[in-house]
């Protein structure tokens, strides 16, 4: 803004900007014509009297008058520009008009899932890793205490590339690369994409999410297992979810137990989706089977640990209620956008 | 595997009830998924007492009874002819419902009317008796509910059954876990009818007789051991109604008598068996061994099987004539005429059991159990309990002592347990009382040895061979709900996250910043290229081969869009493409980031009416840039005919964007896409820059380009000679006309010197080089005004 003194003939003049910015239309032209006019805007009088002035002072006067008045043409512009688009009388807006959108994007649920439960266990100090899709039947099977020639082999129900090649099962294969590669404590959780010969239907997917976790460390028992999986489901969902653990059977844990969340629908009281029961499956889990320590190389009386693994797709469709798993595959436009942030 | 909770409540002598059964069973590991009352539609029928018997008078095979349900005297058609006055019948009254849902109605039989029927144990689902009225020998008065006099109500538990536990496939071994934590020992009941006595088994070593049926184990390791009894003189019939009711209950199919009773003991003791006719058996002989590559036989089923020389056969004299643990042949199989029989019961290698039911495509309740392992130590008193209900319900007598061929009989396995140990898995002491009490009363036979406790596994528990496995049945018994949730101390994990996980998570933000929705789709479909990896086992044509690059996906997804009248779709996807490997292995998989974007750049708002805009070429680029800044290797993106690639320091194609083709219907707008391989370039920190404190002096220049001149060449240009005072160049403008040749291009130019005030001098003489410079380097002029 031009600089401006008492005495100064351009003081008024240059006091009038403030006013422009609040005048209303009416007002506004009035100013316009006062401080612009022609033969008696206060400016151009300014301008005109220069001639009486000092050369001195002429060329300094003249200088910050011109300044100024593209400063006022330019206030009195915008005002009007103001005006205009607010109306000129205030009643006709109507302030309900929805505003100007943008494009946004939102995060696919599943990995808005995967995230949150990777996140949760962070603060228990899990790290996270990834790794192949595609894998030997060693990593996928053997090394995890699954015997090929056993019946329980058959839940895996693997895909095949070739002699010995398997797109993985289950992102445990990972327990086994991590034990070999990394000494203990071992803490983390593997997210990723597994394979199972199962037809795309409401409730199944060939290609599914899973989420393995392990830990491994002197020490760990039962309890530390316990506590970290109901700290994990506390935090997931509610404080207040009940949490159940009960034996079952993996051959990569010993004890193994499978986790019971009150079931999110009913929340207890028994309903279709629990069959009654008030509880809902969302994870197998357990300590990590000695066979699987002697595998990978760790000395099963020095360390312990505990193994879990959970189905995001699953328990995405539970938070969110959604009904068929092939929605998550299907990418339209009207489902993926409902899940904007 | 189905459960009776009667059949479970006499194992144990004890009242128990269904609900209380399933959460206990649950708890202890073997989850009940369904109870399901048996019997409870025939709530309606009552017992009633028959008065009189008249002819129909339309009728002659059919007959007028006169039938007291303990109020009213009721007329009832009925088509039988055993009826009998003074005898009880059960009786299902109009508006019963029965077994298999038809409901009865009134309705006149031969011009009369009928107030009812009186049903036969097939019409009640208690049996196959389908001759006659069921006969029900009772005091109870009329009108007595049948349930209250025939013992029939039941519940029916879905156990889920794991892999590891095949003693659960059978009453015995859940009464014994459920006993172990209620406090009742398991206990067989005795079959009414059955002899008091039944004679031991005898061993032998490799081959042996029974009643002149010469029997010998050639395979040992396909078969381990191998019983066989013989039964004289049975009537094979319809089993009696208790027997027939119990399968029923367990959703079993009655068969004949010697059949039901071998089923009874297969859900009983978890021991299949099987029977042959003793006259049909060439020889009479019973030789187990390898069968022969290409050996045929027809099974009870009657299917024609070939045999490999991978499966045990049960052979007679003339053949195979039994696949040994998976299905009886239909030529050895016991009839209606047969008088004298030989039970077998054995134990198969499970292994060999289960490579021949894969081979076979087949399944059987025997297979099954085999395959998961059959309690070896348990036989002899699965084959005395199967002759005693065989002899109670079909009569007959057994002719000399069961052979036992059992050439390496088995030891024992023990298991040393210590105390410590358990403590040192569980977290928590658990007295030594409690787990040898615990282990006990599942069967275990425990003996402490120094600090140790020594522990015999019983056959049926095949899942227990080391320490780990007694802990886990110790948590299991006192129950994971136990132990307490407690968070201790723990160390940081040792492990570094995956740097790629960053990568992933830094695209996904700008991706969604800039509007596009996160998308996922199967990697699995159809072949796209030479390089698709192939799956061996695939489960449709449609998706028989790993995806080679992310883009198809989403042009699926757009075409699939349009068909739900979705213009405006903005997705991508991170995933893994798959190519074969270099070598034999594994194949290479790669990380990539793909997008598409077709429709409107903007949502419609009411301010800009008309006509959107729809997206171009140039927004896929500034996408293809971001993406590339946010998760793609170092590089330079190159610019061809309508297309874009970035090129790695290698000079290595990486990524593109461009116009993607779709199956577009008219009122659909262009796709445009992008695909970028992700990779980690390590932690990159913005590094700051100190705030200009000096103004700018802004310039705009309008360039003549000639043909072939590119804008990023005459950037390159105006940075260099721009030198340390030019901060920036940005292109705002481009404009052909009729009258220039080449194009006009705009940039407004922003100078400043960082510690001072820049003079429109010094600006200037930048100017004048730059221009001098294009003008030499590519022919460019300024635009004159």
């Amino acid at each position: 803004m031009s600089q401006t003194s008492p005495n100064d003939p351009l003081a008024a003049v240059a006091a009038a900007l403030q006013e422009i910015s609040e005048a209303n239309a009416a007002r506004l032209a009035e100013l316009k014509v006062e401080l612009l006019g022609r033969k008696a805007g206060r400016l151009t009088q300014v301008l005109r009297s220069l001639a009486q002035r000092p050369p001195d002072d002429r060329r300094a006067i003249g200088q910050r008058a011109n300044a100024l008045k593209s400063e006022i043409e330019s206030a009195i512009e915008s005002r009007e520009i103001e005006l205009k688009d607010v109306g000129s009388a205030p009643d006709a807006v109507d302030w309900t008009m929805p505003g100007r959108p943008g494009w946004r994007g939102a995060v696919h649920p599943v990995d808005a899932v995967v995230d949150e439960i990777c996140d949760i266990f962070r603060e228990l100090g899990f790290t996270r890793v990834t790794g192949p899709e595609a894998e030997t039947e060693a990593y996928n099977f053997t090394k995890l205490n699954i015997p090929l020639d056993h019946p329980a082999a058959d839940a895996f129900n693997s895909f095949y590339l070739g002699p010995g090649i398997v797109l993985r099962s289950h992102t445990s294969p990972m327990q086994a690369r991590t034990m070999e590669q990394y000494d203990p404590p071992i803490r983390i959780v593997v997210p990723g994409l597994a394979y199972r010969r199962d037809a795309f239907d409401a409730s199944h997917a060939p290609v599914f999410e899973q989420l393995e976790g392990l830990v491994v460390d002197e020490g760990v028992t039962f309890v530390d297992f316990k506590a970290g999986i109901d700290f994990f489901v506390k935090r997931f969902f509610t404080a207040d979810t009940a949490v159940r653990f009960r034996p079952s059977f993996f051959p990569f844990t010993e004890p193994s137990a499978e986790v019971d969340v009150q079931c999110q629908m009913c929340m207890g009281s028994g309903c279709a989706t629990c069959k009654g029961t008030g509880y809902m499956e969302i994870m197998g889990a357990g300590m990590v089977h000695p066979a699987v320590f002697e595998h990978c190389g760790i000395d099963p009386e020095r360390y312990t640990g505990y193994a879990f693994g959970m189905g995001p797709l699953r328990i995405t469709m539970l938070r969110y209620g959604i009904p068929d798993i092939r929605l998550l595959f299907q990418n339209d436009m009207r489902f993926l956008g409902q899940f904007l942030e | 595997m189905d459960v009776s909770v009667k059949w479970l409540s006499e194992l144990l002598g004890t009242e128990l009830d269904p609900q209380e059964v399933a959460h206990r069973l649950t708890m202890l590991g073997a989850p009940v998924d369904e109870i399901e009352p048996v019997h409870h539609e025939l709530n309606d029928v009552v017992m009633v007492g028959v008065e009189r018997v008249e002819k129909h008078p339309n009728a002659d095979r059919l007959s007028l009874c006169h039938v007291n349900n303990g109020k009213d005297v009721l007329k009832v058609v009925c088509g039988a002819t055993n009826v009998t006055p003074g005898k009880t019948y059960p009786f299902a009254p109009v508006g019963a419902v029965l077994p298999g849902g038809v409901k009865l109605t009134a309705r006149k039989i031969r011009g009369v009317a009928s107030q009812g029927m009186l049903c036969s144990a097939i019409e009640l689902g208690i049996g196959t008796d389908a001759d006659g009225i069921l006969e029900v020998d009772t005091d109870a008065p009329p009108g007595t509910p049948l349930l209250e006099v025939l013992p029939l109500g039941d519940s029916r538990l879905v156990l889920e059954v794991t892999a590891n536990r095949p003693d659960l496939l059978c009453h015995k071994g859940v009464a014994r876990d459920l006993g172990a934590v209620i406090g009742s020992p398991v206990k067989l009941t005795p079959v009414p009818g059955a002899p008091n006595e039944t004679l031991a088994p005898e061993r032998v070593d490799k081959r042996g007789a029974v009643a002149g049926v010469e029997v010998v184990i050639e395979d040992v390791e396909g078969c381990p051991r191998y019983m066989a009894a013989v039964i004289c003189g049975v009537k094979v019939a319809p089993s009696p109604m208790w027997l027939e009711a119990r399968l029923l209950a367990i959703g079993q199919r009655p068969i004949n008598n010697v059949v039901d009773a071998t089923n009874y003991v297969l859900f009983e003791l978890n021991q299949p068996m099987h029977a042959f006719d003793l006259h049909k058996l060439g020889g009479p002989e019973i030789i187990v061994r390898r069968a022969h590559d290409g050996e045929r036989m027809v099974t009870l089923d009657g299917e024609g099987r070939t045999l490999t020389s991978e499966m045990t056969a049960i052979c007679d004299a003339d053949g195979a004539t039994a696949i040994a643990g998976v299905m009886g042949g239909r030529d050895s199989e016991v009839s209606e005429s047969t008088t004298d029989m030989v039970l077998e019961c054995a134990y198969f290698d499970p292994k060999r059991i289960r490579n021949t039911r894969t081979v076979l495509k087949m399944s059987t309740e025997a297979s099954y159990r085999f395959e998961r392992g059959t309690d070896i130590q348990g036989m002899p008193e699965a084959i005395r309990r199967a002759v005693a209900l065989i002899i109670a319900v079909a009569g007959g007598t057994e002719d000399g002592p069961p052979v036992d061929v059992y050439p390496e009989p088995r030891q024992t396995t023990t298991v040393f347990l210590r105390p410590k140990r358990v403590e040192h898995l569980l977290g928590l002491a658990i007295p030594k009382d409690e787990i040898e009490g615990g282990l006990t009363s599942l069967g275990f036979t425990v003996a402490p040895k120094d600090d140790r406790l020594a522990v015999q596994v019983p056959g049926w528990r095949p899942d227990v061979s080391r320490e780990e496995d007694l802990v886990e049945e110790i948590a299991r018994l006192r129950g994971y709900d136990s132990f307490p949730v407690e968070m201790r101390p723990f160390r940081p994990s040792n492990v570094p996250d995956e740097p790629l996980e960053f990568v992933k998570a830094r695209v996904r933000r700008v991706l969604t910043g800039l509007g596009l929705h996160q998308a996922h789709s199967l990697s699995l479909g159809p072949r796209r290229g030479e390089a698709a990896l192939q799956i061996v086992n695939p489960l449709s044509a449609d998706e028989a081969y790993l995806r080679t690059d992310l883009i198809s996906g989403l042009v699926e997804a757009v075409e699939y869009n349009w068909s739900v009248r979705e213009r405006d779709v903005r997705l991508f996807e991170m995933g893994t493409v798959f190519r074969a490997g270099e070598t034999v292995g594994l194949p290479s998989e790669q990380l990539r980031v793909t997008g598409v974007i077709s429709g409107a750049r903007r949502p419609p708002h009411w301010s800009e009416p008309g006509k959107s805009i729809d997206f171009d070429l140039w927004d896929v680029k500034c996408l293809f840039e971001e993406a590339c800044r946010a998760g793609g290797p170092e590089g330079t993106i190159d610019a061809t005919d309508g297309k874009w690639v970035l090129r790695d320091t290698n000079g290595a194609v990486r990524g593109w964007a461009g116009e993607v083709t779709a199956d577009r219907p008219a009122w659909a707008a262009r796709v445009y896409g992008f695909e970028v391989g992700l990779e980690d370039r390590g932690r990159r920190w913005v590094r700051f820059e100190p705030l200009p404190a000096t103004p700018p002096l802004e310039r705009d220049l309008a360039l003549i380009l000639p043909k072939g001149v590119g804008a990023a060449q005459v950037e390159e240009v105006l940075a260099r000679a721009g030198g340390e005072l030019l901060e920036s160049a940005t292109l705002f403008d481009e404009y052909r006309s009729q009258t220039v040749s080449g194009r006009s291009v705009g940039w407004r130019l922003v100078f400043r010197a960082p510690n001072r005030t820049l003079r429109d001098r010094e600006v200037d003489r930048v100017l004048t080089k730059m221009l001098a410079t294009l003008e030499e380097q590519m022919g460019v002029t300024r635009r004159a005004t």
